[in-house]
């Protein structure tokens, strides 16, 4: 038995509204009454009365048009409306359940009533319980919406600390990317290079949006301390693995970009094939997938192998997301490689590539493109891009300014650890150098890279005078250092202040190689397209003073500041 | 999607069939085929070949298992693949976690 409901019944014959009356108000509900369709009406709206019982033939407002207004002014409410009629043909009874809810025949039977108004009432509470659940859907969607729009401004500024603003980036990238998993980062090295990510994280929603906060935190943190690519990834699949629920992953390319070198390195862990494009050649060297994403694998099994291809300017390196590939047709197929292979292979000019790619895939669906993400990197000259000076969180109040110190890294170490990080964070101590740390850090990158390369390796830069020479000289360079037993890289800094405010950085390394033929060597014509050679013209360039010895085996560079 | 799984007559190999897409909403039912088991297998094996199609979500699943199977000592292998579903497991290289055939 249901609660006590508020009735209208409404009927023009006094008798059988008597009758009605009687009944209903004997079952326990609150009766009103009224007696033709427009009475109805305004009571109803007075009332709010929760079920109607409606004669269908009344005079001044039948039945039926009062029903209409009375749903019309219900609005989305049900108010069940029964209709007392002692109408019989089917026309006239669908009528009365296309305006009102179900139809009681005259005369009346009590317990059909009874029934009746319990089943309506059943309706009414359905539909009150469904409205209910709608609305608190909306109010939690709308909750869920404004955290992500919070969180989503937190990641930003996280995010897009970096440099995809540059003038050799476009990329593409949903606002909501976030929540599809997807991830794109980008800053530039102190040592000038960029470093960029593209990442998509297993899964949709907050799973899959968690792990990048982390992520790009180490990427960031650690580019802008000097570290290398390889280490930066050895971090970050740790602390994805670290933090991670086992199947939850993040499969990423990374980019270490050089303007400097002209090189790019690429290591792909699960996203699909990225494409660079030559553009003297025409040639697509496609960027395979060769390892497991990030956070899949313990440290101790992780492997940081990149390739290393050469570039010149105008060259183009294209990354996209899963999505792009998954893209649906309107009959259900996907985009698929072959696809995009085919506007790369169309023979479009290079800077129109990105659009291409981009209206190829508007044609093929049809409407926006909300869960792909795509970037596209141009090698540039060296020095053309306008880059931003190091930040530093201290004052640099507490400047060191007269000692030396001297390390030396042998081989075991030279193996396993990157010393300029650690270095580069001693100098930068140092308040008047900071102006000049970007030129710092190349110099020193610059002048470690030629005394392991070339002096502790023995590697012959000339090796990199073509493409596949370039690919012989970074595989011999990664199995000569895997196998190397002895030799060292010495660094001596002595950092001694001025007369009159300034100071002076003198920087001296050492290593163990046979040396080289320094008079030649700086004799060498500087070719522009050449593959190497381009360390000790930098190193000239940077520093206020340089000297390499005789002998080959080291050099002498200061770095000065004013007062 | 459905999922069934099918342990051999000794109980010491749990088979684990896979039918149409095998994305996230298969993700109950694929932890059920290999937690509600009564036997403990010493191996597993994935039969995709029904498997449609298969996403990320799945690759986690399937890392899911390896967990369950014993890590780095599982013993699982990915059957009757078709090529796009082995392009998907190769882009990822899992043929370094499981066996791939």
């Amino acid at each position: 038995m249901s609660g006590r409901l508020s009735i209208l019944i409404a009927e023009d014959s006094a008798a059988d509204r008597m009758l009605l009356s009687t009944i209903v108000s004997r079952q326990g509900h609150r009766v009103l009454t009224a007696s033709n369709g427009l009475e109805a009406v305004a009571l109803f709206e007075q009332e709010r009365p929760q079920l109607v019982l409606m004669d269908a033939l009344m005079p001044v407002m039948d039945g039926f048009e009062a029903s209409r207004r009375i749903k019309e002014s219900a609005g989305e409410q049900l108010v069940p409306i029964i209709f007392l009629t002692s109408l019989t043909e089917n026309e006239a009874l669908v009528r009365c359940l296309e305006v009102g809810d179900d139809f009681l025949a005259k005369p009346y039977n009590q317990i059909i009533l009874q029934a009746k108004i319990s089943a309506m009432d059943r309706l009414r509470r359905l539909q009150q319980v469904v409205l209910q659940q709608r609305d608190l859907i909306a109010k939690h969607n709308e909750h869920l919406l404004t955290e992500q729009r919070v969180a989503k401004a937190v990641f930003d500024k996280v995010a897009h600390s970096g440099c995809l603003s540059a003038a050799n980036i476009r990329y593409l990238q949903s606002p909501f990317a976030l929540f599809n998993g997807d991830l794109l980062l980008a800053a530039f090295k102190p040592s000038g290079g960029m470093h960029v990510l593209l990442g998509d994280f297993t899964g949709h929603g907050l799973p899959a949006a968690i792990g990048a906060m982390p992520l790009a935190e180490v990427f960031y943190g650690m580019t802008a301390k000097g570290f290398s690519m390889a280490e930066i990834l050895r971090e970050m699949n740790a602390k994805l693995k670290r933090i991670l629920p086992v199947g939850v992953f993040c499969c990423a390319t990374m980019l270490n970009l050089s303007f400097q070198r002209r090189v790019v390195e690429v290591w792909n862990g699960g996203l699909p094939d990225g494409h660079l494009l030559r553009v003297a050649s025409g040639e697509r060297v496609p960027l395979v997938s060769r390892h497991l994403p990030l956070g899949v694998l313990e440290p101790t099994a992780f492997n940081e192998a990149y390739e290393v291809h050469p570039l010149l300017p105008g060259d183009r390196i294209f990354l996209l997301s899963d999505g792009v590939l998954e893209t649906h047709g309107a009959s259900g197929q996907l985009f698929g490689e072959e696809r995009l292979l085919e506007v790369f292979a169309a023979g479009h000019s290079p800077e129109r590539l990105f659009d291409e790619i981009q209206a190829a895939l508007a044609a093929f669906r049809g409407e926006a493109q909300d869960d792909i993400s795509m970037i596209e990197l141009s090698m540039v000259e060296d020095g053309l891009l306008a880059r931003p000076a190091l930040a530093f969180s201290d004052s640099g109040q507490s400047s060191p300014l007269d000692w030396s110190v001297s390390f030396e890294f042998r081989a075991e170490a030279l193996k396993r650890f990157n010393p300029l990080p650690f270095l580069l964070q001693l100098l930068m101590e140092v308040r008047g150098l900071r102006a000049q740390g970007g030129a710092l850090y190349t110099v020193m990158a610059e002048l470690y890279s030629n005394a392991l390369e070339h002096g502790v390796l023995g590697l012959d830069s000339r090796l990199k005078s073509d493409a596949q020479g370039f690919a012989r000289y970074y595989r011999e360079r990664g199995q000569r250092l895997q196998a190397l037993s002895e030799g060292f890289v010495r660094f001596s800094l002595d950092v001694v202040p001025e007369a009159g405010g300034g100071g002076c950085l003198r920087i001296r390394v050492e290593d163990s190689g046979k040396g080289f033929d320094v008079a030649r060597a700086l004799d060498r014509p500087q070719d522009k397209e050449c593959l190497s050679g381009r360390g000790m013209r930098l190193i000239r360039q940077l520093t206020h003073h340089c000297q390499w010895s005789p002998d080959g085996r080291g050099a002498q560079v200061e770095f000065r500041w004013p007062a | 999607m459905a999922i069934t799984a099918m342990p051999s007559g000794d109980g010491q190999e749990l088979t684990i069939h896979i039918q149409g897409r095998f994305d996230f909403s298969a993700h109950q039912e694929f932890r059920d085929a290999y937690e509600r088991v009564s036997t403990t297998p010493k191996r597993y094996v994935v039969d995709l070949k029904g498997a449609t199609y298969l996403d990320s979500s799945a690759l986690g699943m399937l890392l899911l298992l390896r967990d369950h199977a014993g890590g780095d000592h599982a013993r699982i292998s990915l059957v009757n693949c078709n090529p796009d579903v082995r392009k998907i497991l190769s882009i990822s290289n899992f043929e370094q976690l499981f066996q791939i055939g």
